[in-house]
């Protein structure tokens, strides 16, 4: 997702304007009625979510969805676990060492696109980033063949490889467009007088100022790759694919267990929220430097 | 030579990616097309070529026109995607730069839809979305149905006609936040001279966002609607999670996942294509017109 051009990680542009304007007029009260109305409609299917995970037998049904379970069980989580441990595990065993690999590259990449040009940079750089928005069902057929033909095993190791790939484009992205505004081009030009090297210039001055762009990078691939289902369904199964795959299985068999596939759902999403409630900051920021054009 | 020497490393670095990105971006993009005008139908795969016949069929000779019917379900979800998303986005995003307290918590809690995936929200969504009305009324039914509103109870994403409108209400529940984060930066990436200027000519706050604030949106205004948009067309996993792949509800990026499940793969690779050129139709002029502008600036 996310488009192109410009700026920045743009955390701080988030910090409010003007600390000013707080006195409770009609408006306050519409202004805050409004924010709060939104934020329970926004929390409700997490509502739903929790407390059923929570109920057993006549509980789950249609007509007591939204009542508090008469008695908590944690059995339906211990259903979900057991059905989806295996592919919890291999999704880690996928989403970090993709976030890992795509940001390393993608470093390199946004270094040389925004501070080490060469002619025709601009034409490259769009060309990259074309492959970022196409439907990947667009290349799936051939993909798909080339693990079936060649004999590369479905799985994890394969999923590894796509994603880093498919990858590129949004990490050059967010670094060249962090390196655009963080690194001043008299840096370069300084360490360039003083005979270092484009390797040198960028492991030694470079490299070490990067690390917001890592965060944002990192936050973004492992949330990718942890959420896919397209490239998880063409190229794994049930077997060695990742949790999605897996919860997919669980919630929609013929009859599904409601209460476990709300677990299961919970459990899926846990990694995510977390990296998410404790990096929010920066996921926002990766959110703006992916996207703001200014 | 001396230039060479120069941006040499620098392209050298790059190659890996570019190497990666021209054979699996733009080759097996080559490939797809390459299948879907051959006469592949099954798992023999006898390669024949058919020119433009397996276009002409999805447009004219489909069974029961299936793929113009995929095709009017992913107009419907995109409207209805686009309007909610840039609705509450904006909205949200307003409410906030209106300054309340906590305004972190509420961020983080319009937001956090966006971390979870399609396929964990599909799961309470087909709940929340329960067809049933009246006294056996569940989900959204039973909420509308309790304040008062049973005119408002639907089938949801089971009524043939306007399914696929219902179908984007997770999407938006889920990409609203991100939209809203768009337009927090862009707002607040406008300079504060702005607004000082307007209120030093006396402008009342009305006008101010009228005149000065809004039309300074735009080009964060087209972002959101470009992002949003083409993710739209790509929409696989939601409606996979939320109906699973049927008649109903099916768009196109589903319909090639059924082609392959019959190995049509000329099929597959035509709906595929058709797919990637409405996307590039949006994406294309935009990438161009970024590139431009960046240029100018």
């Amino acid at each position: 997702m996310t488009t192109v051009a410009a700026p920045p990680p743009a955390v701080e542009t988030l910090s409010p304007t003007a600390p000013a304007r707080r006195r409770f007029g009609p408006g306050s009260i519409v202004k805050y009625g409004l924010a709060i109305f939104f934020l329970v409609v926004v929390l409700m299917p997490m509502y739903v979510l929790i407390v059923t995970s929570f109920k057993a037998g006549s509980d789950i049904g249609v007509a007591s969805q939204w009542n508090l379970p008469s008695e908590w069980t944690t059995a339906s989580w211990a259903k979900a676990w057991a059905a989806l441990r295996p592919s919890f595990v291999r999704t880690f065993e996928l989403a970090i060492p993709v976030a890992l690999i795509s940001s390393v590259v993608g470093a390199a990449n946004g270094f040389v696109l925004s501070r080490w040009r060469f002619p025709g940079a601009d034409l490259v750089f769009t060309l990259i980033l074309f492959g970022m928005f196409i439907p990947y069902q667009a290349v799936m057929i051939p993909l798909r063949e080339i693990v079936t033909t060649i004999g590369i095993p479905p799985g994890i190791s394969t999923l590894v490889f796509v994603h880093c790939v498919y990858g590129i484009p949004i990490c050059t992205l967010i670094f060249r467009n962090y390196y655009a505004t963080t690194v001043p081009e008299e840096l370069i030009e300084a360490a360039r007088v003083d005979g270092a090297g484009l390797l040198r210039t960028f492991a030694w001055i470079i490299l070490p100022i990067s690390i917001p762009g890592f965060v944002v990078t990192i936050i973004w691939q492992f949330t990718s790759a942890w959420n896919d289902y397209l490239f998880a369904i063409f190229l794994s199964n049930t077997r060695n694919g990742p949790i999605t795959i897996a919860l997919n299985a669980l919630a929609g068999a013929q009859s599904p267990d409601y209460a476990a596939s709300m677990a299961g759902a919970l459990i899926t999403s846990l990694p995510t929220l977390v990296v998410y409630v404790l990096l929010g900051r920066w996921f926002i920021g990766g959110l703006m430097a992916g996207s703001v054009k200014s | 030579m001396r230039r060479l020497r120069h941006w040499g490393p620098g392209l050298l670095l790059l190659s890996p990616s570019l190497i990666l990105l021209a054979v699996f971006v733009y080759g097996l993009i080559a490939w797809t097309t390459k299948v879907s005008v051959s006469d592949e139908h099954n798992a023999l795969g006898s390669k024949g070529f058919a020119g433009l016949e397996n276009y002409t069929n999805l447009f004219t000779n489909d069974i029961n026109d299936r793929f113009v019917h995929s095709l009017k379900n992913l107009l419907i979800f995109t409207l209805v995607f686009l309007a909610g998303t840039m609705f509450f986005g904006l909205l949200w995003a307003f409410l906030l730069e209106r300054g309340v307290r906590a305004e972190g918590f509420f961020r983080t809690v319009y937001l956090f839809p966006m971390a979870v995936s399609f396929i964990a929200s599909g799961v309470v969504w087909r709940w929340l979305m329960n067809p049933n009305k009246g006294d056996n009324a569940g989900g959204l039914n039973a909420v509308l149905g309790g304040l008062r509103l049973d005119f408002l109870q639907s089938t949801w994403w089971t009524d043939p006609d306007w399914g696929m409108a219902s179908m984007a209400l997770p999407a938006i529940w889920q990409l609203s936040g991100y939209v809203m984060a768009l337009f927090l930066a862009g707002f607040r990436g406008i300079p504060q001279e702005l607004r000082e200027a307007a209120a030093m000519d006396g402008a009342s706050t009305y006008r101010l966002y009228r005149n000065v604030i809004f039309p300074q949106l735009t080009p964060v205004a087209l972002s959101a609607l470009i992002i949003v948009g083409h993710m739209s067309m790509k929409m696989f996993d939601l409606i996979m999670s939320v109906s699973g792949p049927q008649w109903l509800t099916e768009v196109p990026a589903i319909y090639v996942w059924q082609a392959l499940l019959t190995s049509d793969y000329a099929k597959a690779a035509a709906i595929s294509v058709v797919l990637l050129l409405l996307v590039a139709v949006v994406i294309v002029p935009y990438l161009i017109y970024t590139n431009r502008a960046e240029k100018t600036s």
